[in-house]
């Protein structure tokens, strides 16, 4: 199948290697992968912060650039949950129609990378090796935004030598919430000290989540801290086989 | 009301502190915030209680295999009526002055206070005991009744505390949630007589609470309530509560005077079913709540109130219906659900909100009922994590609600010059042009990488200037790729169009 990448403008700049570990996996399954080099930001920074007239073009922007991809896929469930949840909302309030039915068409079309593997193409399975101990934190937007269910779940469940440990509390926020961590910046990292403290219980050396954005903030305390936890996302769990280890 | 914002827990719990910031703007949220986050008695107490009530109330929800259809239903009423307010009210008004009660209308809280004292002060007595209302405490009701001389007993044994402590609310259902039980002991004893001997037992405080209130309730001519729902087909009000002392107001006092916020009319008494299920399930978890009480207008002599009043408020209400997304706000059956739930309000406590309405739907009920020029750092206390919404029994969509109640803070500040030249949105301005660019991506993505050169240590930024040094002060920040996703991508179609070069997967 020809699938095209929305990578999401934070992970292209800060996260090329869960870029380079989607196409890894999708093609490793046989998919075509194409990256449309126009694409840039869903704009979910702006709308969320209220700098809604500023999301408007972003919005245009993505539907000029993803509108003829027949599946467009995302390592980014807050991405994606922004596509679902507002994309009609914002098309609906332009009063724009041609938008709006555009919107209509793409959304069934954009998928979260988890639940294309798991709901769309029924693989549980891809083939992944890695042999770690590490506990997944469901992110907010793809448990309650985008329900992604336990498709994440499954995938870890398939993947060789890996030594998945629950995560206590696990489906509280990190504290991450976009601008939130810097507007409120003390009640964002005592929400992250909270998360920091489960993750460092469990004993896991990786952290795994299905959107880079709130692993940032988990990693950047993490990291400060040397707790010597490393945050990854589910993508570079999967793209890692026994012969080459991660990509 | 205090002069200065406060700086300490006590000033920031104090009553002095207006219960609705309506004439100037709220103390910002993150310093508020900033100064219950500290308090470490806060913390433990607000982490133990909201753990558990979550855990119930997950478990009194699972019980009821029609959960969604009931919240589906809840939703549905509420919107329906409030887009028949004013049919409905009207309809009540009949009803409750047909049952013999008087219907007063209040536009403000000012009108709405103005209304009960007169109506106090008629009946020649010093005293009125209260049974726990949201929006008697929204009016400042007890501050305006001491100012004529009369003094409000409230009955509900956390009411109590907090009222006994000289303090402000900071949970919907459980105005004293941030104290613990060695606090409230110590609080009896120095408040109550003959607590000498005083335990931190639940029950040896509620007997404390008890014996002191008793004499209350038979001497008080007057009783005052809020109300949960007002039935306009019967002109009907409902209370539900948890310790009797509602029960205690609502029938041996000989003049009742309730207070309901125009959202709370509900068409018909068979709506009550579906809210009577939800109710209790989400704000204290019980599949039922242990007294319901629904009266009709007066009572015969000897039998409850013989005068009735029902004070109908707008006070922003309707300011808020005039917003057509915004006004699912006032669904709300103040649950406190969302309040449980929400990671914000477990760690800042109820204070923090500088409103009697704290939480996800303070956040987005308070800027609503005082414009966004007062109330404007609370759409931005959250971390749109979604716990409220999926716990609301009458799906109010608050992360939705609250950007858009951000759209509505940045419109406001965009009025004002130094609010179009503040650093945010300009930084916003610069990178909605870079986004709608792929060039400027580009170009934008290789100037952070330049940029950052000085900046890394250890793989990782370790400062930011300005409001962004809010991240950095526990969190390392990770920079610009080396090669960004695009340049690999690049790269990788350059290699495998070319013979010559080895090819990169």
């Amino acid at each position: 199948m020809r699938m095209s990448l929305f990578l999401t403008c934070f992970n292209d700049t800060l996260f090329p290697s869960t870029g380079r570990a989607v196409v890894a996996v999708l093609e490793r399954l046989g998919h075509r992968v194409e990256f449309l080099m126009d694409q840039t930001c869903c704009g979910q920074m702006h709308y969320n912060t209220g700098y809604q007239p500023e999301a408007l073009p972003l919005v245009r922007h993505f539907v000029r650039v993803f509108g003829d991809s027949e599946i467009i896929v995302s390592p980014s469930a807050s991405c994606v949950g922004m596509v679902h949840d507002f994309y009609p909302k914002i098309a609906a309030e332009s009063g724009d129609e041609g938008l709006q039915r555009a919107i209509a068409d793409l959304i069934p079309r954009v998928f979260e990378l988890t639940t294309l593997l798991v709901n769309k193409l029924g693989v549980e399975d891809v083939g992944a090796y890695f042999p770690h101990r590490a506990t997944y934190h469901p992110t907010c937007h793809s448990l309650r935004a985008l329900r992604v269910g336990d498709a994440p779940m499954r995938l870890l469940r398939k993947v060789r030598g890996l030594d998945l440990v629950d995560l206590p509390s696990a489906d509280e926020c990190c504290g991450f919430g976009g601008t939130f961590s810097v507007k409120n910046a003390d009640t964002s990292i005592a929400m992250l000290s909270d998360k920091n403290r489960c993750i460092l219980d469990t004993g896991a050396e990786y952290c795994v989540a299905v959107d880079n954005s709130c692993l940032m903030h988990i990693g950047g305390g993490l990291h400060r801290q040397r707790a010597g936890v490393e945050p990854i996302h589910l993508a570079e769990v999967l793209a890692a086989t026994e012969e080459g280890g991660r990509p | 009301m205090s002069r200065h914002a406060p700086t300490t827990r006590a000033e920031l719990m104090s009553r002095d502190v207006a219960p609705l910031p309506t004439n100037a703007p709220a103390q910002p949220f993150p310093e508020a915030a900033r100064i219950s986050l500290a308090d470490v008695q806060l913390r433990r107490n607000m982490g133990k209680v909201t753990t558990t009530i979550r855990a119930k109330r997950a478990k009194a929800v699972a019980e009821m295999p029609d959960w969604e259809a009931l919240r589906e239903a809840g939703r549905a009423i509420k919107d329906r009526t409030l887009r028949h307010l004013d049919h409905y009210l009207i309809q009540l008004e009949q009803a409750v002055t047909r049952a013999g009660g008087k219907v007063h209308w209040a536009a403000d809280a000012a009108e709405a206070n103005r209304i009960i004292a007169g109506l106090v002060q008629s009946h020649q007595t010093k005293e009125v005991v209260k049974i726990k209302s949201l929006t008697t405490d929204e009016l400042g009701l007890n501050e305006a009744l001491r100012e004529i001389g009369v003094e409000a007993f409230e009955t509900d044994l956390a009411e109590l505390i907090i009222q006994l402590a000289g303090e402000r609310s900071s949970h919907i259902l459980v105005p004293a949630i941030h104290k613990n039980r060695a606090e409230i002991r110590a609080l009896f004893r120095r408040r109550l007589a003959d607590t000498e001997n005083l335990t931190d037992e639940p029950k040896a405080l509620a007997a404390a609470a008890r014996a002191h209130l008793r004499k209350k309730f038979l001497s008080a001519k007057v009783a005052i309530s809020g109300a949960n729902f007002g039935v306009a087909e019967t002109g009907s009000i409902c209370i539900v509560e948890s310790e009797g002392n509602g029960r205690m107001c609502l029938t041996l006092p000989r003049v009742l005077i309730s207070v309901m916020g125009i959202e709370k009319v509900i068409p018909s008494w068979r709506d009550l079913e579906v809210y009577l299920q939800l109710l209790p399930r989400s704000s204290t978890a019980e599949r039922m709540n242990p007294y319901t009480s629904i009266w009709t207008g007066a009572s015969a002599p000897g039998d409850g109130p013989e005068e009735f009043h029902l004070v109908l408020l707008d006070n922003g209400r309707t300011k808020v219906l005039a917003d057509s997304f915004g006004r699912q706000a006032l669904q709300c059956i103040r649950c406190s659900a969302c309040l449980n739930v929400c990671p914000v309000y477990e760690r800042t406590g109820g204070h923090a909100y500088n409103s009697v309405y704290p939480g996800p739907i303070g956040a987005i009920l308070t800027p609503q009922l005082v414009g966004v020029h007062n109330a404007g750092s609370l759409p931005y206390a959250s971390s749109l994590c979604g716990a409220c919404y999926d716990a609301c029994p009458v799906k109010i969509n608050i992360p939705q609600v609250l950007v858009h109640l951000r759209g509505k803070v940045v419109e406001h500040k965009r009025e004002s010059l130094s609010g179009r030249l503040a650093p945010e949105a300009l930084a916003m301005k610069t990178l909605g042009k870079v986004f709608t660019s792929p060039k400027r991506f580009e170009r934008f993505q290789k100037l952070g990488r330049l940029g950052q050169r000085l900046k890394i240590h250890n793989g990782m930024i370790e400062s930011l200037p300005g409001q962004l040094g809010g991240w950095t002060a526990v969190r390392d920040v990770y920079p610009v790729a080396p090669e960004t996703f695009r340049e690999w991508w690049l790269r990788r179609s350059e290699s495998k169009t070319s013979p010559n070069r080895e090819g990169q997967s």
